[in-house]
């Protein structure tokens, strides 16, 4: 190492490390929902065990309704639009996609705590209702701790702040503006989440088999994400997404403790696949998908709805950023490999859907085959892509909560009855039920007057006037494909003859029912009078440097 | 902006809605009010259409009456509605018979003695008038619809009152697995069609990605046709054949076209007579009328490569099912197959793309419409009687029941384009108009007129001839409400058989505007000139 550059660095910044300067107000969605996990986690420790459920609830349900009213705010206050701009010293940005996905992911937690509260649809013990969670997670499966926390009716109410946790990443993720608060969102919303994939109170062993897939993989990709960070540090001597574009596109001086390195286009290209590594692998893309179908099978329902909505909203928003912002100069570069994968993810996932025999890996591969389908709007790199994908994400996820939260009903004895067969003849035992699902999946399948086809279309749109026609010709064929197993599904419930011994579907308490309603409601009401939210997504659609 | 046409839609669209919430039960009183407040819609309804069609003039532009109302503005889809005379004529037919059918129908919804608390027992009635005026709605906002993406939705949506009218509601004369064989009958309409309309849907959008590349994002149909015809609007003619085949395979199935017609006799023979006439008078005309609406008129290109292979294909179709019902044992499922040989008759109209092939195509639809019914409504009225449907239970009919046999007869004969009858007159057309563009096979589908004589002679032979079989002693001869569903069917095919001119001067217009689009003329006649000159040599 010269001596030059350890004086410049050493010297230049030590003298005058600035006071930093945080705007508190247009970050109080983080922070409101950060602050309820922490109360979350204070609760475990000093509330009665009786009372925690109750007060989880609250606890959650207020702040995630405090954080998605502030995100109103700060919309309504132009913070979207004219007031848009980085905070906490350049390295949180607050704009139109950023609040738009906030949102998005917070109406979704909010969602999604109704359908973890649930404690109608397990048998009672000891004279409690219980959830869908482990009675004690860190009790062996089949052990004697088990069993005695399972007998006295033992509940796992940390689901609630974990989940506040990886809400607040989620949160940040989206809105990250440098590199390395990007990665610490990551592992902040990835952590509580592997958790909770473990802590399933059915087939723990599936569930925990689950956790650690999701965690070993998981850790790979963020150790990618991170090293990419390092090379690309190396490459334009910052981490900030702005000052990488500038390096980019050669606006920008040359940092002079990094001559050697800087513009170096091997740390450029290696360092941004490296960050793509990581971000595909939480979206779910080809080929870094491997873990989707195993972990959403084996994760408690509740969560994997979470995960499959809330994730991807938050990973594509962080991808969007880093693409948009960071790299729009190296379209040239990238998009040719994104268009490689989205052909590969929409393919994939469309034919490996076809095989499924079980309902959650199915929706599974659904959501690989959407996520190929979101990339397309992704690479268009225009304006409208970007709507399209805010679209497509905020429709997407409605629908997945609601398919979820309809699989934790269908239930025997075992617990969720998720092999496919025994969902034959549904239609005819539980008609209401089998209707919703039904629209859920015309959704999935992107039918007309569904909010699936209104994103889709806006997507497909968007790549064509952004000249990817081809992807578009592959994903229109591709949903012709997805379509057919979708509609298997459709047949099987209203067509087939019921399984003697089938399983039966458990009348839900007002939260998982709400949670439902609430889907259906977004699924047709973003497919019959989509304008007003196709206008808002559109308005959002500019990103903050 | 007059609102005609939207109330025209929401008329039945409403009522369907207030059927089916009707109060529920079995009682004599609850089903009466049902049927008539059902009944009630579907004339209002009627007198709506008619207004339409009154205030339609033929001389005018090519869609009339125009509204837009606009809905997904990002995609450029609004939900326009216009009526044109192939249009108008179709709406008319659509309102004619939804009355008439639900007439028919009276009882067909009338519960079987069912167990109590069920469907069965207590909205089946509701159910079934609701999912009639409910198609009723669908089709004809199909019929009037100027937008693409508008008239998809209603085309495939139809799909679903379609599937639990054929599911739900039988005909009581099938045997032991007679609910096995319905619902497999419904799931093969509902896969078929939706097969088709996923393949339309994936070229809906590439029309739409296709225009919006030369800025024209737009869904409205005539802004799209008229700059394909400018030249405005130039698709590559990959694309364009491409296209075509998704919009064409889906119409296909719908119309049906030779060999994707194999759904049709399993409806048409399981589901009630109403309902077989809703499918194959109605609906299935909205598969013919798009094909002339909007694969001509977005893909003239295309249209005209394809026009010979379509040609073949109806003309089989038009052989091909003539010849299976002749086979047939199955009364209802005679008629479908004689419907898919008269499809294809239409279909080789459109296709011919002369003046007279498409204004017979046209007027043919219509007449099938109107002729079908009256067959297959009477014969329904024979099947309720003996409670079967196989030929073989019949004999002798027209001793016991003259006024039955007589219009089956007259049933048979129109279909069988006996000289003075209506069909005549549009198959006529149909066959000069291919003739002057493809003589081969004008001459060949003549044949199919030899063979509607031997399938529609054969089976009035062996039902309502003959000594009377056993179990047709005292059968009742046709009632008042029966009188009434068929007189006006009969009238109309005696009417438009000596007296199209109304209908021609309607569809004449459009079918012209149709065929510039193609920028397709007539073919001259062989020797014109040489037949004059000849003349005055003499």
């Amino acid at each position: 190492m010269s001596p030059t550059l350890w004086l410049a660095a050493a010297g230049g910044n030590s003298a005058s490390i600035p006071a930093p300067h945080i705007e508190y107000g247009q970050l109080s969605p983080m922070l409101i929902v950060f602050a309820a996990a922490v109360a979350g986690i204070l609760t475990e420790a000093f509330v009665p065990r009786r009372a925690r459920y109750g007060v989880q609830i609250g606890i959650s349900l207020l702040g995630l309704g405090g954080a998605f009213a502030a995100v109103v705010v700060l919309a309504a206050q132009g913070h979207a639009t004219t007031q848009a701009g980085l905070l906490a010293m350049g390295s949180v940005a607050i704009d139109g996609p950023a609040l738009f996905l906030q949102g998005v992911i917070l109406l979704t937690a909010v969602m999604a705590v109704l359908t973890y509260a649930e404690r109608r649809l397990e048998p009672r013990l000891n004279g409690h209702g219980v959830d869908s969670f482990a009675a004690q997670g860190g009790a062996v499966p089949g052990g004697d701790q088990e069993r005695e926390a399972t007998r006295a009716g033992f509940t796992t109410t940390e689901v609630f702040p974990l989940t506040l946790f990886a809400v607040g990443g989620m949160l940040l993720f989206p809105a990250a503006n440098d590199l390395l608060t990007m990665f610490v969102a990551l592992e902040v919303l990835s952590l509580p989440l592997y958790l909770l994939c473990g802590l399933a109170r059915r087939r723990r062993l599936l569930s925990q088999e689950a956790a650690l897939k999701y965690f070993l993989l998981g850790a790979f990709a963020s150790a990618f994400f991170l090293f990419g960070t390092a090379l690309l540090y190396g490459y334009a001597g910052s981490v900030q997404l702005g000052d990488i574009a500038d390096v980019v596109s050669g606006v920008a001086p040359v940092t002079p403790a990094l001559t050697v390195t800087t513009q170096n286009d091997a740390l450029l290209l290696i360092g941004l696949a490296m960050l793509s590594v990581g971000l595909l692998f939480k979206v779910g893309a080809v080929p870094f998908h491997a873990w989707t179908p195993d972990v959403y099978q084996g994760a408690p329902t509740p969560v994997t709805g979470f995960m499959a909505a809330a994730t991807k909203t938050a990973a594509f928003g962080a991808f969007l950023r880093l693409f948009y912002v960071a790299f729009p100069g190296l379209k040239w570069d990238w998009r040719p490999v994104m268009w490689g994968v989205a052909i590969l993810t929409m393919v994939a996932g469309a034919i490996l859907a076809v095989t499924q025999q079980d309902v959650k890996r199915l929706l599974a591969y659904s959501s690989i085959a959407h996520a190929g389908f979101i990339l397309t709007g992704v690479i268009a790199t225009n304006r409208q892509g970007l709507g399209a994908v805010l679209f497509y994400l905020l429709a997407y996820s409605f629908v997945t909560l609601g398919a979820f939260a309809v699989v934790t009903l269908v239930r025997d004895s075992k617990g969720e009855a998720t092999h496919l067969s025994s969902w034959a003849g549904l239609g005819r035992r539980s008609p209401l039920l089998a209707a919703v699902f039904a629209l859920f999946l015309l959704a999935f399948a992107g039918i007309p007057l569904t909010s699936g086809f209104t994103g889709k279309f806006a997507v497909f749109q968007a790549a064509a006037a952004g000249g990817a026609t081809p992807l578009v010709i592959v994903g229109v064929l591709s949903s012709a494909v997805a379509a057919f197993f979708y509609i298997r599904v459709i047949v099987l419930m209203f067509f087939s003859d019921p399984q003697p011994q089938g399983p039966s579907v458990a009348v839900p308490s007002p939260l998982t029912a709400t949670a439902i309603g609430v889907g259906v409601l977004v699924t047709l009401g973003l497919g019959l009078l989509p304008q007003y939210f196709l206008d808002l997504a559109s308005k959002a659609s500019l990103f903050v440097r | 902006m007059s609102y005609l046409l939207t109330a025209t839609c929401a008329v039945p669209a409403a009522g369907a809605v207030v059927t089916a919430a009707l109060p529920a039960g079995n009682s004599e009183a609850r089903r009466r009010t049902t049927k008539a407040v059902a009944l009630a819609v579907s004339a209002a309804t009627l007198a709506l259409t008619a207004v339409v069609a009154a205030r339609f003039e033929p001389g005018g532009p090519r869609y009339q009456l125009t509204e837009s109302h606009s809905w997904i503005r990002s995609f450029g889809i609004s939900f326009s509605l216009g009526v044109d005379g192939i249009g108008a004529v179709l709406v008319l037919l659509t309102a004619v018979l939804v009355p008439l059918v639900m007439l028919a129908s009276w009882h067909d919804s009338d519960p079987a003695p069912a167990p109590e608390g069920s469907f069965e027992a207590k909205r089946r009635t509701q159910g079934f008038f609701a999912l009639i005026l409910a198609v009723e709605a669908m089709v004809l906002v199909s019929f009037l619809a100027t937008d693409v993406f508008v008239f998809y939705v209603f085309f495939e949506a139809m799909l679903i009152p379609m599937y639990f009218l054929i599911g739900g509601f039988g005909d009581r004369a099938g045997g032991p697995d007679a609910g096995k064989q319905r619902s497999y009958a419904a799931v093969k309409f509902l896969l078929y069609n939706l097969l088709g309309g996923l393949v339309m849907l994936a070229a809906v959008i590439g029309l739409y990605v296709v225009a919006a590349d030369q800025d024209l994002a737009t869904f409205d149909l005539p802004t799209l046709t008229n700059a394909i015809a400018d030249g405005k609007l130039a698709i590559d003619p990959t694309a364009e054949k491409a296209l075509f085949l998704g919009f064409f395979f889906a119409f296909a199935v719908k119309a049906p076209l030779w060999p994707l017609h194999t759904w049709l006799p399993n409806a048409m023979g399981e589901s009630t007579a109403g309902t077989a006439v809703l499918i194959t008078a109605v609906v299935d005309k909205v598969g013919t009328f798009a094909m002339l609406r909007y694969c001509l008129g977005l893909f003239p290109d295309a249209s005209k490569t394809f026009a010979p292979a379509i040609l073949v294909l109806s003309l089989i179709g038009i052989v091909y099912g003539a010849l299976v019902a002749i086979g047939q044992k199955d009364i209802k499922r005679l008629v479908a197959y004689a419907s898919i040989s008269h499809f294809g008759f239409i279909i080789m109209g459109i296709f011919a793309l002369t003046s007279q092939g498409q204004t017979g195509a046209t007027l043919y639809m219509v007449n099938h419409g109107i002729s079908t019914a009256a067959w297959m409504l009477v014969a329904g009225f024979l099947i309720s009687r003996r409670g079967s449907r196989l030929i073989a239970d019949y004999g002798g009919v027209q001793k016991v029941a003259p006024v039955l046999a007589g219009t089956f007869l007259i049933g048979g004969l129109a279909t069988l384009s006996l000289p003075g009858m209506a069909p005549f007159v549009s198959e006529f057309l149909v066959l000069v108009g291919t003739f002057s563009r493809y003589p081969a096979i004008g001459i060949a589908a003549t044949f199919g007129i030899v063979l509607a004589a031997l399938y529609a002679l054969l089976l009035y032979q062996r039902t309502m001839t003959g000594p009377v079989k056993p179990r047709m002693e005292g059968m009742p001869d046709l009632k008042v409400r029966e009188l009434a569903v068929v007189a006006p069917l009969v009238a109309l095919t005696l009417l438009l058989g000596v007296y199209p001119k109304p209908l021609t001067d309607m569809v004449n217009p459009a079918v012209d505007a149709t065929l510039s689009q193609v920028h397709q003329t007539d073919p001259a006649p062989a020797h014109p000139v040489a037949a004059t000159t000849g003349g005055e040599h003499e």
